[in-house]
């Protein structure tokens, strides 16, 4: 028989701007801060923690199963296996899941699950030609071998590669990708910038009453010297005005996403703790939320590449034979303004309904007061890594804190990927 | 003769020996060792089927410990000791001259004896472990390697580096080793045995040929008989300076290494042994061996099967004790929440255990990545949220009863009823923090001494309400903090405190007749006290000091002592000492030599100073801390004379070659003591008066040993 999975608690970094004050870390560095604050919320014993997985999308070489070099750098026992999950956006996400499966399935009791981007600090590579040429040398016997070296080597082939943020199967930014979305479902110019200035208002307004005291570890950078404590990306002072002077930023002239309406490149790390039920009502564990339904779609990349939450969305509340009025929370990763509108609009439309869902009628309105209350990832931030297991915290946190029953978590990913979740708020 | 820590095992003709004391965690040079290598020896020589012989410790994290210690009690006389030595070097010279080479493997800790027998080998082979360290800890014991370590090591490494080892006798660790030669080889402990083999044959193939690691600087220096001559002068210089002359030992260490570079080994060989049996019956060297004892009997549990287990410590206040009672916690492995009012202070405190995390990284004592595993045992917080797991809260805030005693509920309220809660108090009485508690049988006082990272004392403090389960898990955090433990009964000041404070009071009455700082620092400093107790006072804290005069006045004036009410008012002045940077002494960013700030004499009477006799000075101080010490015996604050000289040695500094207070009044006699404190009672009053355990001693002639 299936376990049912509890959400214990989940912690965070500060998300903070790239190159900003986390510059100097790597994302080691940020992730074994999240996990080492995660025990000190949660006091979990090493002991009892059987698999630890951690989402990361740009990979260090150097750590290349991150998850396993941050558990051992958080002093948890070398005895507990840990996995590094990728899956672009919902890297987390999937951490999350396969934990619960894990759990659900009886192998493990205890999971400890997060993720980390640190996207000051991407890995420069150099052009192939130069990478074959540098290994070619290790060959190498005599002096002389070194004239090989030079033997059509272009000045250009020693320029470095610094990776960029597209599709690789389409070559695609993925905020050229946004905006061909947006514009084929109407999302407008408007309608984007108006999103983006709610997603910074509402989180200036949850920072201010201190919404994320809750789940933020300060970290100290230079040995105590200095401390951060709160997200520095958040534009309180944001109007529309300013939002819609700004140039599109990938479709030259007639884009409509801008910088400003588009999450901005991000450091920081999540943790969470997932376990068995009973195991945690024994234990002494109050857990926050129960895991209930969650799904995994695709499509093929192509204009419609963060499209994903408006396929998942319904699988997940057909197999909890839900509506969006039972919903009380709802926490969507925002990577664009654009493609919140979008799936937005395509939840509520009856035609997307019929030709793309297989239903007869669409799946509603989502209603704006219930989404995104704390601000998302437009304005928080968006580590890579690390977002999907700051959305079921700040969903379970919401549930606590606004007495809801229900939280519907979505994500899009690149590779026209997405996620949804639903999870339940635990009362004993 | 019984062959059972030998076990040799042949391998591609090389004997391996294995070293493995049975029944002991650690190997130790002993003179059943020692026979045992004379006999493999002997068939070594003649065993044709062998070409050499590797040797190596069967202990997890030990070479060799040293010389068994207890091998010199059981010798009375210089000449017996000498013998002891020279029966040592017989054998490492035999070895040093075997035809077929002999290598050690060393993995773990090797000190004295071991290092002296691993130079006399052929080849050394470093383990790259962490647990590795290499020394020639004498010294600290009053004597010198008396097994050709004051001989070899200079010869191999160098003249200053090898007394940069040996007078303070510190630890060598593999990347050192490798630095100076010491190690011929560092690998990993795995392939000790390997490298071994392998060495033997490059050996006999005479393919190898050591290759000093010195610097064109050092050879330049020491290779000629000037250079050598001023090294020698500015070493005995240095270690007056230190020692003020009260410890015997480095210097005759300095003069063994000058004797054997000039006349050669086999001479300083013969002069190494004379020095040391000469060193082993030393006053100095006798009471460093028995604070030697004292300190392995203090680091058991007496109640070792009634401590409970403890996963999860709180400590309360990230300023300088919290953060390094922290530090020395998370080193065995024990998480660590620290909290402070603000998140601020708590992450300072961390990122203060951070910076000297980061010194030893430097110095290649540990890596990188095991420094950031010890900073995730520290969880820095502002809540109480977390306390009803925490096994033990360590309170570190401000010396206010009312602020500790509603820590006390706080804590109680947060904690549950397996939380022992232990006060880092220097003064408070710990019945008095508890007198409101709910729990007051789970409160104990864990009284650590400033740096906590370098004071090896713990200094726990039982009520009659604490329990022994909680005194017995106090005492087993204690050891696994490092410390050396004394348990003492409750009482203003304690004990530690309790002796310090009329010392101190002394010497603020010496300024206010007139004394001067200078002579004050220097004749207690001569004394032995490593720091000259009014540098103690800045350190400690002008405004510390005041608290404790006050808790412990009562004390003291129903005594009819005379105290000083000069630290209250240099308090009320502003004067606190180091800590802001006004005090005794003045403190500039600049590192000169610290200067006396010539205005606090305005407290004592003005800017002429007049001239004391030194020793009515040492009389006085002295006198007032060991009269105190035997009042604490008498009234059961301390269990033991033991206890007392630990505390006195470990947490005061009073001078270790003396032995601590008891020892030192045993050496002196009870009689010559009370002659002393009668005079003293007689010129400056009642203050002076023996105690009543000295006088009924006196009369029925006991010691306290």
């Amino acid at each position: 028989m299936k376990k049912e999975v509890v959400f214990i608690d989940g912690v965070r970094t500060p998300f903070l701007r790239s190159q900003t004050d986390f510059k100097k870390f790597s994302a080691y560095d940020l992730g074994r801060f999240a996990l080492t604050g995660l025990i000190t919320r949660t006091k979990i014993g090493g002991a009892d923690i059987g698999h630890i997985y951690f989402g990361n999308v740009i990979q260090d070489i150097n750590t290349s199963n991150i998850a396993r070099e941050i558990s051992l750098a958080a002093g948890l026992p070398g005895h507990i296996p840990a996995t590094t999950t990728s899956m672009a956006c919902i890297s987390s996400n999937i951490a999350i899941s396969t934990a619960v499966n894990a759990i659900s399935m009886g192998q493990i009791n205890v999971s400890a699950v997060g993720g980390v981007e640190v996207m000051s600090d991407i890995p420069i590579r150099f052009r192939k030609k130069f990478r074959q040429k540098l290994l070619e040398t290790q060959k190498y016997k005599k002096p002389t071998d070194w004239l090989k070296f030079f033997k059509g080597l272009r000045p250009s082939d020693l320029l470095p590669e610094i990776p960029s943020i597209s599709e690789f199967s389409t070559g695609e930014t993925m905020g050229e990708s946004c905006d061909k979305m947006a514009a084929k479902y109407g999302a407008t110019r408007e309608e984007q910038d108006e999103f983006a200035l709610r997603s910074h208002h509402l989180a200036a307004k949850a920072q201010e009453d201190g919404l994320f005291d809750d789940e933020i570890i300060p970290v100290s950078v230079k040995n105590g010297e200095h401390v951060v404590t709160s997200d520095n990306g958040i534009r309180g002072d944001s109007t529309l005005e300013k939002l819609s002077s700004l140039r599109p930023a990938f479709i030259k002239p007639h884009g409509t996403v801008t910088a400003g309406n588009a999450s901005f490149l991000t450091d920081g790390a999540s943790a969470g703790l997932l376990m068995e039920k009973e195991y945690a009502l024994k234990n002494g564990y109050k857990p926050k939320a129960i895991i209930r339904s969650f799904t995994y779609v695709a499509k093929k990349p192509g204009d419609e590449l963060l499209i994903g939450p408006a396929l998942a969305v319904p699988i997940v509340l057909d197999e909890m034979n839900l509506t969006l009025k039972d919903i009380d929370v709802f926490e969507f990763h925002e990577a664009f303004a654009g493609q919140m509108v979008t799936v937005l609009k395509a939840l509520d439309s009856d035609e997307f309904a019929k030709s793309r869902l297989n239903r007869d009628k669409k799946v509603g309105e989502i209603p704006l007061e219930k989404l995104n209350t704390r601000g998302g990832s437009l304005s928080i931030g968006h580590p890579f890594g690390a977002t999907g297991t700051r959305l079921v915290t700040t969903a379970a946190n919401r549930l606590r804190d606004e007495g809801g029953k229900y939280a519907l978590i979505a994500a899009c990913a690149a590779g026209g990927q997405g996620h949804a979740m639903i999870i339940e708020s635990f009362n004993d | 003769m019984k062959k059972d820590i030998f076990s040799i095992q042949k391998k591609d003709r090389v004997a391996i020996i294995t070293l493995d004391t049975p029944g002991e965690k650690v190997n130790k040079l002993n003179e059943n060792l020692m026979n045992e290598f004379t006999s493999f020896i002997d068939s070594f020589e003649k065993d044709d089927s062998l070409d050499g012989a590797l040797l190596i410790s069967g202990k997890d994290g030990n070479f060799i410990a040293g010389a068994d210690i207890e091998m010199f009690k059981t010798r009375e006389t210089a000449e017996e000791l000498e013998q002891l030595s020279l029966d040592g070097h017989e054998i490492l010279l035999r070895i040093e001259n075997l035809k077929k080479p002999v290598v050690v493997g060393i993995h773990g800790s090797c000190m004295g004896g071991g290092t002296e027998l691993a130079l006399a080998c052929h080849y050394r082979i470093v383990s790259d472990h962490s647990s590795t360290k290499i020394g020639l800890p004498e010294v600290k014991l009053g004597l010198l390697p008396g097994m050709g370590g004051t001989q070899r090591l200079p010869r191999l490494i160098g003249i200053q580096n090898a007394l940069g080892y040996m007078l303070p006798g510190k630890n060598m660790y593999s990347y050192q080793a490798k630095k100076t030669g010491f190690a011929d080889e560092v690998v990993h402990r795995h392939a000790l045995v390997t490298a071994g083999i392998k060495a033997v044959k490059k050996l006999n193939s005479n393919h190898f040929k050591r290759t000093g690691r010195r610097s064109w600087k050092e050879k330049l220096l020491e290779g000629n008989p000037i250079g050598k001559k001023i090294i020698f002068s500015q070493a005995r210089k240095r270690t007056l300076g230190e020692t003020k002359g009260n410890y015997p030992a480095p210097l005759k260490i300095i003069e063994s290494v000058r004797f054997g570079l000039k006349h050669g080994l086999k001479k300083g060989i013969q002069n190494e042994a004379k020095l040391f049996g000469e060193l082993a019956v030393t006053p100095e060297s006798r009471a460093l061996v028995q604070l030697f004892f004292g300190m392995n009997d203090a680091k058991k549990n007496p109640m070792d099967d009634k401590k409970r287990e403890v996963h999860r410590v709180a400590v309360l206040g990230a300023g300088l004790m919290g953060s390094g009672i922290t530090e020395v916690t998370i080193d065995d492995g024990i998480r660590v929440w620290l909290k402070d009012q603000t998140i601020k202070n708590a992450l300072k405190g961390a990122g203060d255990i951070k910076n000297n995390l980061d010194k030893q990284v430097s110095k290649r004592i540990i890596s990188s990545f095991e420094r950031d595993e010890k900073m995730g045992f520290i969880h820095p917080t502002t809540s109480y949220d977390p306390f009803d797991k925490i096994d033990l809260v360590i309170e570190a805030v401000f010396e206010d009863l009312n602020l500790k005693q509603s820590i006390v509920k706080e804590v109680e309220d947060a904690s549950g009823e397996h939380t022992i809660f232990a006060s880092n108090t220097s003064s408070l009485p710990i019945s008095d923090i508890a007198a409101k508690a709910a729990r007051p049988e789970n409160i104990i006082g864990m009284h650590y001494f400033s740096p906590v990272q370098k004071m090896p004392l713990l200094e726990i403090i039982k009520t009659d309400k604490t329990v022994d389960w909680v005194i017995a898990t106090a005492y087993d955090v204690g050891i696994r903090q490092g410390k050396t433990v004394i348990v003492v009964n409750d009482g203003p000041g304690f004990y530690t405190t309790r002796i310090l404070a009329p010392f101190m009071n002394e010497a603020l009455l010496l300024l206010e007749e007139g004394a001067a700082i200078e002579q004050l620092e220097r004749v207690m400093k001569q004394f032995g006290f490593p720091v000259g107790p009014i540098a103690l006072f800045d350190e400690v804290g002008i405004d510390v000091g005041a608290h404790v005069s006050e808790v412990l006045s009562d004390t003291f004036r129903s005594r009819g002592a005379k105290t000083s009410d000069k630290a209250a008012e240099l308090v009320d002045a502003g004067y606190k000492g180091r800590k802001n940077k006004k005090g005794f002494y003045q403190y500039s960013d600049s590192k000169k030599k610290k200067e006396i700030n010539q205005e606090i004499y305005d407290f004592f009477g003005g800017q002429n100073r007049k001239e004391f006799d030194d020793d009515t000075i040492r009389q006085r101080m002295s006198m007032m801390m060991i009269n105190e010490a035997v009042l604490c015996l008498q009234e059961d604050i301390l269990l033991s004379p033991s206890d007392g000289d630990l505390g006195a040695i470990l947490g005061l500094g009073f001078p270790p070659f003396l032995g601590g207070p008891f020892r030192y009044i045993d050496k002196l006699g009870v009689a010559e003591l009370n002659k002393i404190l009668s005079k003293l009672q007689n010129d400056h009053g009642v203050r002076f008066k023996a105690a009543d355990l000295l006088k009924e001693m006196e009369s029925e002639n006991k010691t306290f040993y």
